[in-house]
């Protein structure tokens, strides 16, 4: 497999903290259109992965390239949202003092610069598909609440449409469902399958049954590289796995 | 320069003259007429047989010179003899000057001065320095030999090397012989001489010599000699620069130790904590003010026990400064915790009202406190001056940083408060409690900020406006050192204090000090997080 | 485009703001002008300059609060860019002295005179033209806070550290103006004008004119901050006060736009140092002490930090209080302000205008859970 063709590819890349190797020669490659969970035990480097990919962590080594092309190691954290890689917070964050409106406003893809912001007045594009996502995220009777007044399912939503509204190539999704009731969840895993195909998505959850609710390629990381890849069914039988985080 | 260059030259070209006329007759001939000789003729008389003295080379002269340099030499009008008077009530008490032998009294009108100017003055110690080269004291002979070296008279020359030839005390000699190449680079001399003269120079290697050689590398001298003299003003040169940069380093180490002083306690409130305390100087000035009381005390009530006092201001200052820190911590900064900048704000509102406090008590005028012996004076160590007081600043700040880091990493108070500082609940959780942990910490802080009044009590004026001239420069060190980590204080303060004091001679105090503010100013945008900064997951959230 | 940029801000409270700067704009004038002096209802020069000296840290108050209230950076060196904009305009005063000076040179100023220079330094040129003055006044503190705006956001030097560097960097400038060779007058700045835009600077008709100037200084800056609140980039730069990284997650170049806040911000704290000299009539270096700029953020502190028309009635409100103690009660001015500052952030965190929500939030039943401790993480601090 060539690096042109994949929207993401991970090839031994390598973090250290300390002398603590929170990453260690990670390779991982994700193709257009992709959905793939990553699941692992706590301290497996599946944060630290979603940091060096966008940008918050310089990896020590190794290469990181978004479609084939674009080196991500030199890049900032807002360029390399910008070139289209969206990511979803474990503790959701979103902006307290703002209206959900405003939220999902600020999402929105738009011009990002000073300038462009200052002078920025919505037009009807841009209300139809705030509207839309409000739809989707079942939060448009809620648009005008403070997002911090939110519960904390409900602000997982709200992230979650504010990376669909940012139209990213590439979304990072760091465990979307925790705190959220059975319903939400499977509602949760309709909407990212729903989004898959479109965008690729990486999503990173310990909620077993919502992994199997994808029903997507598993990649399961230990010490910062990969231990098994392939269907759950695979990699549960997988004995390391069993041994190092499914337990017997 | 100029005009004692002239003088030296005209006493040389005198010298030699006499030297040609009396030399033989003098050694030989009893030293009574040069002595009664000194009583005629005048400045011009006195100054002729003081020469022929001095070239007698009998350290027996050495009294008489001595009372003529001290104005007690008479002549006695009745038969013109010169004697040593000194006053003895009304009247004078009359000696002989050579053998000291009692003359009895004198009325005052029986008895004239020999006068003395200042050409005379000067004759007179080079003659001195020139007798006393014979002296079986080594220290007389090694002053003696250092007199010469300053007076480079070219009459001493044949007395030094007389003396050379029977110096057996190494040190003495070294003088004696840096004197007499002064005496010949002085008076010029053949050119193996001068060469010779250069190297023992370069050997002694201070600004005399610096200037000696330097005038002899300008001087007609032959090739060889000035280009031996300007090699030697270079290696001199770069001698004296080094202990200049080495004197440069003791003053960066001073100032450093005063602001590692200052900032050791800001390195706990601020670094341990993170509490930003702006009222942290105005501990300082509490721990200064403290000593100042102390010390009224002391001279009210045992003035004699007055050297202790800054012994017992330790303490004082440590437990008063805590105290108000304690108060501090209670009454405003533990509502604000993980609020920064509003107790940053909170904070300078105190140490607004702490200076006004201290003002209206003891007034806004600077109060004197005093150094005890052992702090008063400075001695010298190769080409280093250093004083006694700044010694035991630095002394005091390396015990008071080694006390506080021991502190922290063995007792169980240091242990309680890395717990609580690393994981608050945990540590509530085992039992520990958080609450007098902190504020035992945030008196620790404060404590130690009043010991480094004490100290700055001893080399700054104690006012009211003490800590404010301290508090932007103990923020600098501790984030320049890195948050939350000692050794980076230790090396923050030394270096900003070295960085300092070898900016001042080029760009001034002023211009120093900008230079450092704007240097930190850029390097905290390098490293955000200081020259220590703890690295990983733990510090980026 | 730029009548709805001004009308976008436009909401009841700024309604309120603006119409008490039009009555001053014009009752000012007429009480002091056209009311005879022995009606009540007359004002003095006196009052009328004080009034302008007040409005004047209140533009510096709002200007500050366009970045601590709405971006959640605490300058604690704002009054350094109100003392550069005080120095362009008290340079321009200084070259319209001419040969009026006491040494009765037509070109360098008296102190110039006094240290034996014979020409004027290159950065004193143009300063006698008005025009050039003005564009100083913006440029100065503007191409300063950019320089070091670019430098210190780009390091992400954040929260605290900030606040330290911007101390230094105000108490550098201290240092420096206070040397006589920078020639800008040394220990004793400059004063002794004597007339601006040929005008006589003492004559009344000029002082109600420079206060009026200044109120609708403050009027323009009113509009244009909240102007830039109420757009998306005010959006931006709140979100970024409260989570800068999460900002930086969805594309924005946080820096840039903390830049531009910081940079109009210095800007408008230029224009109202130029206001305030020719008004107080002298500009000194310890305008630079970082005492000063602590003391702007006290106003913005009791007003209400991040409502702009908060900062501009708490720079009113300790100015007054501090020309009525330093008058009749001096020794006690100082406590009174530490207590102030104390108070504020204890009971108070949300100054004089969120002291009704304040007491709302108190009621029964709506207490909030608002934890602190120590080496905790703020809203200021929080990064991604």
């Amino acid at each position: 497999m060539s690096a042109e063709d994949t929207l993401l590819y991970l090839d031994g890349v390598s973090v250290s903290f300390d002398g603590f190797r929170a990453l260690n020669n990670l390779s991982l490659v994700m193709m257009p259109g992709e959905m793939r969970a990553i699941i692992g035990p706590n301290g497996a480097g599946k944060t630290t992965m979603m940091d060096v990919i966008t940008g918050k962590t310089r990896p020590d080594h190794g290469t990181i390239l978004f479609e084939g092309a674009t080196d991500l190691t030199r890049l900032r954290e807002a360029s390399i949202a910008n070139l289209g890689i969206g990511r979803k917070f474990q503790r959701p964050t979103v902006f307290e003092p703002h209206t959900v409106w405003d939220n999902l406003e600020l999402a929105l893809k738009a011009p990002r610069r000073p300038l462009k912001t200052l002078t920025y007045a919505i037009g009807r594009d841009d209300k139809a598909r705030i509207e839309e996502i409000l739809e989707i995220t079942r939060l448009s009777p809620k648009r005008d609440r403070l997002a911090g007044s939110l519960s904390h399912g409900e602000k997982q939503w709200l992230e979650i449409g504010m990376l669909l509204a940012q139209e990213p190539k590439l979304l990072l999704v760091d465990e979307p469902v925790a705190g959220m009731t059975d319903a939400e969840t499977e509602q949760t895993a309709e909407l990212l399958c729903g989004i898959a195909g479109k965008h690729s998505v990486i999503v990173v959850e310990h909620d077993m049954s919502f992994v199997r609710a994808l029903g997507v390629k598993v990649t399961v990381l230990a010490e910062g590289s990969v231990l098994a890849e392939g269907s759950l069914d695979a990699v549960s039988a997988n004995s390391q796995v069993i041994d190092t985080y499914l337990g017997r | 320069m100029r005009r004692a260059l002239r003088w030296f030259m005209a006493c040389w070209l005198m010298a030699v003259c006499v030297v040609a006329a009396t030399s033989t007759a003098a050694l030989a001939a009893d030293l009574r007429p040069l002595v009664q000789a000194l009583g005629t003729g005048g400045y011009a008389g006195t100054e002729k047989a003081l020469a022929q003295l001095s070239e007698a080379g009998d350290p027996a002269a050495v009294p008489v010179i001595e009372a003529l340099q001290a104005g007690d030499l008479y002549v006695r009008k009745a038969d013109g003899a010169v004697v040593v008077a000194r006053k003895a009530g009304a009247d004078f008490a009359l000696t002989d000057p050579l053998s000291g032998a009692d003359l009895g009294p004198a009325a005052s009108g029986a008895v004239d001065k020999v006068k003395v100017n200042n050409a005379l003055r000067r004759a007179i110690s080079a003659s001195l320095g020139a007798l006393t080269l014979m002296s079986p004291d080594a220290a007389v002979r090694r002053s003696a030999a250092d007199a010469v070296f300053k007076s480079r008279d070219a009459s001493a020359l044949d007395t030094l090397n007389a003396a050379l030839a029977k110096e057996t005390d190494s040190g003495v000699r070294r003088a004696m012989e840096q004197a007499r190449a002064a005496v010949i680079l002085t008076a010029g001399a053949s050119d193996p001489d001068t060469q010779a003269a250069v190297a023992t120079l370069a050997g002694r290697g201070d600004r005399d010599a610096l200037a000696l050689l330097t005038m002899v590398a300008a001087s007609g001298a032959s090739d060889a000699a000035k280009s031996a003299a300007a090699a030697a003003v270079a290696s001199v040169e770069q001698k004296l620069a080094f202990w200049a940069a080495l004197q440069n380093l003791w003053y960066g180490l001073s100032l450093g130790s005063v602001l590692l002083l200052a900032a050791i306690g800001l390195a706990v409130t601020f670094g341990v904590m993170g509490v930003i305390n702006m009222a942290h100087g105005e501990m300082v000035m509490i721990g200064a003010y403290t000593t100042f009381l102390v010390q009224e005390l002391f001279r009210a009530h045992a003035p004699g026990l007055f050297d202790l006092s800054i012994l017992v201001a330790l303490p004082a200052a440590f437990l008063v400064a805590g105290g108000v820190g304690i108060a501090i911590e209670r009454s405003v900064i533990r509502w604000l915790y993980g609020r920064p900048l509003e107790t940053l704000l909170a904070t300078w509102g105190l140490s607004l009202a702490l200076q006004q406090a201290v003002r209206s008590i003891f007034g806004p005028s600077n109060r004197e406190v005093g150094a005890p012996s052992w702090m008063s004076g400075a001695f010298e160590l190769g080409g280093l001056t250093i004083t006694y007081g700044r010694l035991w600043i630095v002394i005091f700040a390396f015990a008071v940083f080694a006390t506080l880091l021991v502190a922290l990493k063995r007792t169980w108070f240091g242990l309680s408060i890395r717990a609580v500082t690393q994981n608050r609940p945990m540590a509530n959780a085992m039992g520990i409690r958080t609450a007098r942990v902190d504020a035992l910490t945030f008196g620790l802080g404060s404590g130690i900020a009043g010991l480094a009044g004490v100290a700055l009590s001893q080399i700054d004026n104690v006012s009211p406006n003490l800590g404010q001239g301290y508090i932007i420069d103990s923020f600098m060190v501790v984030v320049f050192g890195g948050v939350g980590n000692l050794w980076g204080t230790l090396v923050g303060a030394l270096t900003l204090g070295t960085l300092n004091k070898f900016l001042e001679p080029y760009a001034g105090a002023v211009l120093g000090k900008i230079l450092v503010l704007i240097f930190i100013i850029l390097f905290i945008q390098r490293r955000p997080r200081g020259l220590f900064a703890l690295k990983g997951r733990a510090v980026e959230a | 485009m730029l009548t709805r940029f001004f009308l976008m801000g436009l909401d009841r409270k700024a309604g309120v703001v603006l119409t008490i700067l039009a009555l001053l704009a014009v009752l000012v004038p007429v009480m002091t002008l056209l009311v005879p002096a022995d009606s009540p209802f007359h004002m003095s020069v006196f009052t009328v300059s004080l009034l302008g000296k007040y409005l004047c840290f209140a533009l510096l108050a709002l200007a500050l609060d366009l970045v601590w209230g709405y971006v959640g950076i605490l300058s604690l060196g704002h009054a350094a860019f109100f003392a550069l904009g005080g120095y362009a305009m008290g340079m321009y005063l200084m070259r319209q002295i001419g040969p009026r000076g006491v040494y009765g040179n037509p070109v360098l100023p008296d102190f110039m005179v006094f240290l034996n220079w014979t020409e004027l330094p290159w950065y004193w040129l143009g300063f006698d033209q008005f025009w050039f003055a003005a564009l100083m006044v913006l440029a100065v503190p503007g191409a300063l806070a950019f320089a070091f705006g670019w430098f210190a956001f780009r390091s992400r030097v954040t929260g605290v550290y900030l606040s330290i560097i911007t101390q230094a960097l105000t108490f550098a400038l201290l240092l420096a103006f206070f040397r006589n060779d920078m020639g800008f007058g040394g220990n004793n700045g400059l004063t002794d004008f004597k007339e601006i835009l040929g005008a006589d600077i003492q004559a009344p008709g000029t002082r109600v004119g420079l206060f009026v100037a200044t109120v609708v200084a403050l009027a323009l800056s009113y509009m244009i901050a909240s102007g830039i609140i109420a757009s998306k980039l005010g959006k931006v730069l709140v979100a970024v006060r409260d989570t800068e990284g999460r900002v930086r997650f969805l594309g924005y170049d946080t820096e840039s736009y903390k830049l531009f806040a910081w940079t109009l911000s210095a800007c408008m704290a230029g224009v109202a140092g130029a206001l305030y000299v020719p008004q107080v009539g002298i500009i000194n270096p310890s305008e630079f002490a970082p005492a000063s700029s602590i003391e702007a953020v006290i106003w913005v502190a009791v007003g209400g930090r991040g409502t702009l028309a908060g900062a501009i009635l708490g720079a009113v409100l300790v100015n007054f209080g501090k020309s009525y103690f330093t008058g009749a009660l001096p020794e006690l001015w100082l406590f009174a302000l530490g207590g102030l500052f104390v108070a504020v952030t204890l009971f108070l965190p949300k100054g004089l205008l969120g002291l009704g929500a304040q007491l709302a939030a108190k009621l029964p039943g709506n207490r909030a859970g608002n934890k602190s401790v120590p080496g905790g993480k703020t809203a200021d601090q929080k990064g991604m």
